[in-house]
């Protein structure tokens, strides 16, 4: 090889992690809730608040997803933190308006920055992080760059407190977690929506978080394995649940009704980007036609589709 | 709304990591909207070229690749070459994504009798970037051209999907053969189009070992070679930029009836081989031999 040892060091490269640049925190107002989140609650003694459907920006805080909290005895389960530390902190006086009982768990569904920018807003809690074995490696190697990707939609005032918190508990197969007379079980599954994803179940009311294995109304966004979220839908399905909680969508939904959608558009992609790699048809072709017919049943459709019909193409080639 | 991303902050510190010991500063990224001065490859250019000089493409070489990626992990990029006898033929190709944290994605060499006239991968974007190729000609000129792609908006992130299933397919291989969209020039010769995938995390090494705190070494696909019988038709010399699952499609001037090899090694010193007849141009996919 010809070229100089720079090169080589061009290409085998390795972008350092700029995690955690703290700056000091601008004493002026931040974007904005002034109260607690307007949670709901769902069942006895759990609570959650719907999402908006949108992209994070400035203007909502990141408040695109849905979070929740269970109370139990002795203590409280928090499930995702939200898309920023404000909406963290809204969570948590949302939490107070209901309970003074300390907050022991806060559980990342997995690894997306919707679901868990508003984890340092936690730390003075003393909640213990939970997730998925794979959101650490997860985290790892998208930290830094979430921080910076998402630096202009959502503003230097937001994303000035936002850091990326790793789990401290880890989960592999089932587990679960008491929170005094109410346990929850957790259950770490095989790439799906991403290679992360997390579910809790509460035995009490038998209320499913599904974190974002169910996506209503909100494009589903592809990140883990299109045929592992397929493969997953029957084992979903069968869960006996009285109500779910998606990670996006109405809050709550009915179980297991609140995967049609999504298998729907699941099917619809697939076929067409079999069709394609059967035809021979090109990813960068096949990918702005693929999933078409979906178009009415979402939002977001312009903003995932061709996302999602690209990551399909890439895994379905090797079938 | 739809709120695209632009990477501005020059708080963001990002160097590069050397594996020789050595840190580089990384350039900063871009600072306006829309397609910006090339300042990033104004101070890489001589790190890659040296002093020479280097042409507009004049369509020698042209590129395609989406104006957004929409994943920023696999952003399909397109290359085709035209020559004439002025020129000569094209013997290497050089891919470069500017902002990315390795630029060089790869170095294609092509044989002497290839006739490569198209060339699709995919790409890692991390940024709003410029990707650009660079052909060598075989007078030695350098003739470049390039695309402006912006990053995607939401939680697409040029990392890994599903990194235990790269992992426990590494280096499976899988050939396909399309029917060729040109006739062929020689009545020995016809032109053919490829696919050749590679199963490989093609991984940056960003990842830290949980239990040791160590980043785990990068590793990638750094060699490739692709032969029909005893001809070269072309070599690639890669980088992390390149999409996991590395994956090529070519058009070539294929020789009837000679098998294809591919030969890979990767940064572990892994080497992967494998071995297909060339058959006839149906639309399937090829089998390994053995
Ligand atoms: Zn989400
Ligand atoms: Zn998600």
């Amino acid at each position: 090889m010809s070229y100089a040892t720079r090169r080589d060091v061009l290409k085998t490269g390795v972008l350092f992690a700029c995690c955690g640049v703290s700056h000091a925190r601008l004493a002026m107002a931040q974007p904005g809730h002034s109260g607690p989140l307007p949670v709901k609650q769902i069942a006895d003694g759990v609570f959650a608040f719907a999402g908006t459907p949108a992209m994070m920006t400035d203007q909502n805080d990141g408040e695109i997803c849905n979070v929740g909290f269970i109370i139990g005895d002795e203590a409280v389960a928090v499930i995702d933190s939200g898309g920023s530390v404000v909406e963290g902190k809204a969570l948590i006086a949302a939490i107070r308006t209901q309970t003074d009982r300390p907050i022991r768990y806060l559980i990342n569904t997995h690894m997306h920055p919707d679901h868990l920018f508003g984890n340092a807003a936690f730390e003075s809690t003393g909640a213990i992080i939970v997730g998925h074995h794979n959101l650490p490696r997860a985290l790892e190697s998208r930290g830094s760059y979430y921080l910076q990707s998402y630096h202009d939609a959502m503003g230097s005032d937001l994303m000035a407190d936002i850091r990326i918190v790793p789990p401290a508990k880890i989960i592999t197969g089932e587990e679960e977690l008491d929170l005094g007379n109410r346990k929850l079980s957790l259950k770490a599954w095989k790439p799906a929506h991403t290679d992360n994803d997390l579910s809790v179940f509460d035995q009490h009311t038998k209320t499913f978080f599904t974190g974002d294995l169910c996506f209503i109304g909100h494009l589903p966004t592809m990140d883990g394995s299109l045929l592992g979220w397929i493969a997953l839908l029957a084992t979903l399905s069968g869960i006996k649940a009285e109500v779910a909680v998606p990670g996006h969508g109405p809050v709550s939904s009915p179980w297991p009704q609140a995967l049609e959608a999504e298998s729907q558009y699941f099917d619809v992609l697939a076929r067409d980007i079999r069709k394609a790699i059967a035809d021979g048809v090109p990813m960068s072709d096949a990918v702005k036609s693929a999933g078409e017919s979906e178009r009415p049943n979402w939002k977001l459709f312009d903003e995932y589709n061709q996302r999602n019909a690209t990551a399909a193409f890439a895994e379905l080639e090797w079938e | 709304m739809f709120a695209t991303i632009e990477l501005r902050n020059p708080l963001v510190a990002i160097v590069l990591f050397a594996f020789f010991g050595s840190a580089l500063p990384f350039p900063v990224w871009a600072q306006n909207a829309g397609p910006p001065e090339s300042t990033t490859w104004n101070s890489l250019k001589g790190d890659v070229f040296e002093q020479k000089s280097i042409e507009a493409a004049n369509g020698i070489v042209t590129i395609d690749a989406p104006k957004r990626a929409e994943d920023a992990a696999i952003v399909p990029v397109d290359l085709h070459f035209k020559t004439d006898a002025t020129s000569g033929r094209i013997k290497a190709v050089t891919l470069i994504v500017d902002e990315n944290p390795s630029p060089v994605a790869a170095v294609f060499k092509f044989g002497p009798d290839a006739g490569v006239t198209h060339l699709a991968t995919r790409l890692r974007v991390n940024a709003y970037s410029y990707v650009r190729a660079i052909a060598e000609t075989e007078d030695g000129k350098l003739h470049m051209t390039e695309t402006y792609v912006k990053a995607s908006g939401g939680c697409s992130a040029p990392a890994m999907k599903n990194t235990d299933e790269a992992l426990a397919n590494l280096g499976k291989m899988k050939l396909r053969v399309f029917p060729a969209k040109t006739t062929g020039l020689a009545s020995m010769t016809r032109a053919t189009e490829m696919q050749l995938m590679i199963r490989h995390p093609n991984n940056s090494g960003l990842q830290m070992d949980q239990v040791t705190r160590y980043y785990i070494p990068a590793h990638f696909i750094q060699g490739l070679t692709v032969s029909q019988g005893d001809r070269l038709i072309m070599s690639m010399e890669g980088g992390i930029s390149i999409s996991e699952d590395p994956n090529f499609r070519f058009e070539f001037d294929a020789k009837p009836g000679e098998d294809i090899k591919v030969e890979a090694a990767d940064t572990e010193g892994k080497k992967f081989r494998d071995e297909w007849p060339l058959e006839s141009s149906g639309l399937q996919e090829s089998k390994p031999r053995i």
